[in-house]
């Protein structure tokens, strides 16, 4: 059954139509990468799909789990179990990461009609979560990405996939700024979040990310439609022959 | 969204419908400043100084500058109650909306009890009584005003409205003329508390506090830091306070004063507050102001010793109707003394932040250091701020940084934690605990805590 469904979904920001009646499924259980040069409007598909406000939808359609999000907010598509792993997180000065987890946490699960459970609860899932990013625990001290290097900007986006625990993740270029290390952890991440009961839904300009995320589809974009679909065979022509050769 | 406010507004205003303060008479003249001096039995010379400040609140004018007083009617205001009659008795009589914001801020019952004026004084009575218990032996005192100046005139006498002369103006004369309760506090040279002593417990005792005096001495290489306000709606008598705060910072000490003053919507903030500095001493103001109508508020620091130092933070959130007009004060008078003064205002659904500064550096004052920095976040169209920072430099080897902001909240932060499941005014207050958390993390943390609350609060109803 599809867990995500667009449905000929036009796009404008301003006077500028930028998507153009797409339409695109994700499967439940499945992993579906979104691939496309620069300007194919990969990372606008990302925001509206978590309801930016500065896009206005002015056709189609967004069905997730079968209700129509098309008009959702942003914190009523999370509480369904979507989730926006930012390619640029933003940088939130004084405000402190923990706190701000555990609100955030505290936030999802009472719209979700779930226990929240303990301070210290959270905390002990908290740690497990750092320890498994490799991240040192005291660095829920330090406000949100506020000079975080690019690295670790990533790795809080990780954590907060992790400790959301959505249904359906997308994640918006999430190889950018990470070193091959890191970028080992983040697959890690990716593959421990990934179970049968949930989805992936990566855009990405570069194929090395498909190393740790393995799609069941491949999808290419371009100048706001999808232009190609196929299977991880895809993927590997791309590689090799680039996206002219496909668009 | 209508009913939404309405409730909101109740939640602050609801305290000023007890009509516990029937007895008492409106307008002010001689006889009931000789009627307030006779009840607390003062001496002679508080009499007189009560009724030359009244003589020069009856000649001065009100303020030329700054926000508009005219609506305020001051025949109209009750200048004197006496406490506790006709207030809510019993923690049963006090209206449900008032229950309710005392436990949206966090407050524990025992705390409630005394802030909503019907707390026996049993609470305050074993706090305070502890607190003198520590530091009794190394001769701290700390007390209520009207008590320090039965039991230490000697001690009260050569300080009070020296600071803050009731010449100063026309709501410092009235002050002088009408003032009441308070707090004394007296560290003894040497002595270095480190906990904060806290008014907390005691400011509402007797449900009052309109025209409270504050007065501090902090002698020779002492440090203690004080802290007084309350996060819930202050309901004064009318809707007019008056405060005054001087504090005496010897050489070498160190100080801190910090506030958290919330007041209804309709009231007037109009406090005067002043510290002497002396040499090498350090005196830091950090402030929060919410509520009132109209509130006018400029810490001063007067740098009269060489090396003497003055931080001022403040944060001043103004909503749907009111007026911040806020700011510092600093002279520096001697050497080498040094001021950083760091405002940070939130303008709302109407409403008008105004910083508003004044630096003097005298002649003699060689080699000044000033560094001001204010930042204003305006959170919609109707929403006004401004800066007027007036540097007043008669030296020449100042070294003077001045930087202004002033922006909107990022709509892509905004964005980025709705996204993760808080909603919007959730996600808006957050950016805005963010935006004062430099003045906040100053603040201990159950007052930080509470502060961050209060813009909670405010922030509730505002957006979407």
């Amino acid at each position: 059954m599809d867990l995500l469904l667009v449905k000929n979904l036009s796009v404008s920001a301003g006077d500028k139509e930028i998507l153009h009646e797409l339409s695109f499924s994700v499967a439940l259980g499945e992993s579906v990468v979104i691939m496309g040069p620069n300007g194919s409007g990969k990372s606008t598909l990302a925001k509206v799909l978590m309801g930016h406000p500065d896009y206005q939808i002015t056709g189609g359609q967004i069905i997730f789990r079968d209700k129509d999000i098309t008009a959702a907010k942003p914190e009523e598509r999370a509480a369904a179990g979507l989730f926006l792993a930012f390619q640029e997180p933003r940088e939130i000065a004084g405000l402190e990461l923990f706190p701000f987890l555990f609100d955030a946490y505290k936030a999802l699960q009472a719209a979700r009609g779930q226990d929240a459970g303990s301070v210290f609860a959270f905390k002990a899932k908290l740690d497990d979560e750092l320890a498994a990013l490799d991240i040192k625990s005291d660095w829920s001290n330090r406000h949100l990405n506020q000079d975080f290097s690019g690295g670790e900007k990533k790795k809080a986006e990780l954590l907060q996939l992790a400790l959301a625990n959505p249904v359906l993740a997308i994640f918006d270029e999430i190889d950018s700024g990470l070193d091959v290390d890191a970028l080992e952890v983040a697959g890690k991440a990716i593959q421990r979040f990934k179970n049968g009961d949930n989805s992936l839904l990566a855009v990405t300009h570069y194929q090395r990310v498909l190393k740790y995320i393995k799609p069941d589809r491949v999808l290419v974009m371009s100048k706001g439609r999808i232009a190609q679909s196929g299977g991880p065979e895809l993927a590997a022509r791309l590689e090799k022959e680039g996206f002219a050769s496909v668009i | 969204m209508a009913e939404d406010l309405k409730s909101h507004d109740s939640l602050w205003d609801d305290y000023n419908q007890a009509d516990y303060m029937a007895q008492t008479k409106s307008g002010l003249d001689e006889a009931l400043v000789r009627r307030i001096s006779a009840e607390k039995e003062e001496p002679a010379w508080m009499l007189a100084k009560r009724l030359e400040s009244l003589k020069i609140f009856q000649e001065k004018a009100l303020p030329a500058w700054g926000p508009d007083l005219s609506r305020l009617n001051l025949d109209k205001i009750t200048y004197y109650a006496k406490a506790m009659e006709g207030q809510a008795q019993s923690w049963e009589d006090v209206p449900a909306d008032i229950k309710n914001t005392f436990d949206k801020l966090g407050i524990p019952k025992a705390e409630q009890e005394v802030l909503a004026g019907v707390g026996a004084q049993y609470e305050s009575t074993v706090v305070y009584h502890n607190l003198k218990a520590e530091f009794k032996r190394q001769g701290v005192i700390f007390e209520d005003m009207d008590l320090a100046l039965k039991k230490h005139p000697e001690l009260v006498e050569p300080y009070f409205m020296r600071a803050m002369p009731n010449t100063l103006h026309k709501f410092a004369a009235l002050h002088g003329a009408v003032w009441s309760g308070g707090t004394f506090l007296y560290i003894p040279a040497g002595v270095k508390i480190k906990e904060p002593l806290q008014a907390y417990f005691r400011m509402n005792a007797k449900g009052m506090g309109q025209f409270e005096h504050t007065l501090i001495i902090v002698e020779s290489g002492a440090q203690a830091h004080y802290i007084e306000g309350c996060s819930a709606p202050r309901y004064g008598v009318d809707s007019l306070h008056a405060g005054g705060v001087e504090i005496y910072v010897k050489e070498g000490a160190r100080f801190r004063y910090s506030s958290v003053e919330s007041w209804s919507k309709d009231a007037y903030n109009l406090n005067t507050k002043r510290a002497i500095v002396e040499k090498k001493a350090h005196m830091e103001w950090v402030g929060g102001n919410f509520g009132s109508n109209v509130t006018m508020l400029y810490p001063c620091s007067i740098l009269v010793g060489e090396g003497a130092s003055a931080d001022h933070l403040g944060v001043a959130f103004a909503n749907e109707g009111q007026t911040q007009d806020t700011g510092a004060k600093v002279i520096h008078a001697a050497k080498d003394t040094s001021s950083n003064i760091v405002m940070k205002s939130i303008s709302k659904g109407g409403g008008k932040a105004i910083y508003r500064g004044l630096v003097e550096v005298g002649p003699q004052a060689e080699g000044a250091a000033v560094s001001v920095k204010c930042d204003a976040l305006i959170l919609d169209e109707l929403s006004v701020s401004d800066t007027i920072p007036v540097m007043k430099i008669n030296n020449p080897s100042a070294t003077i940084a001045h930087e202004a902001s002033a922006g909107k909240i990022n709509e892509e932060d905004l964005f980025y934690l709705r996204s993760r499941g808080l909603k919007e005014a959730e996600a808006a207050a957050m950016l805005v605990n963010g935006f004062i958390e430099p003045i906040t993390k100053e603040l201990p943390l159950e007052y930080s805590v509470e502060m961050n609350r209060m813009v909670e609060l405010e922030m509730e109803n505002s957006v979407g």
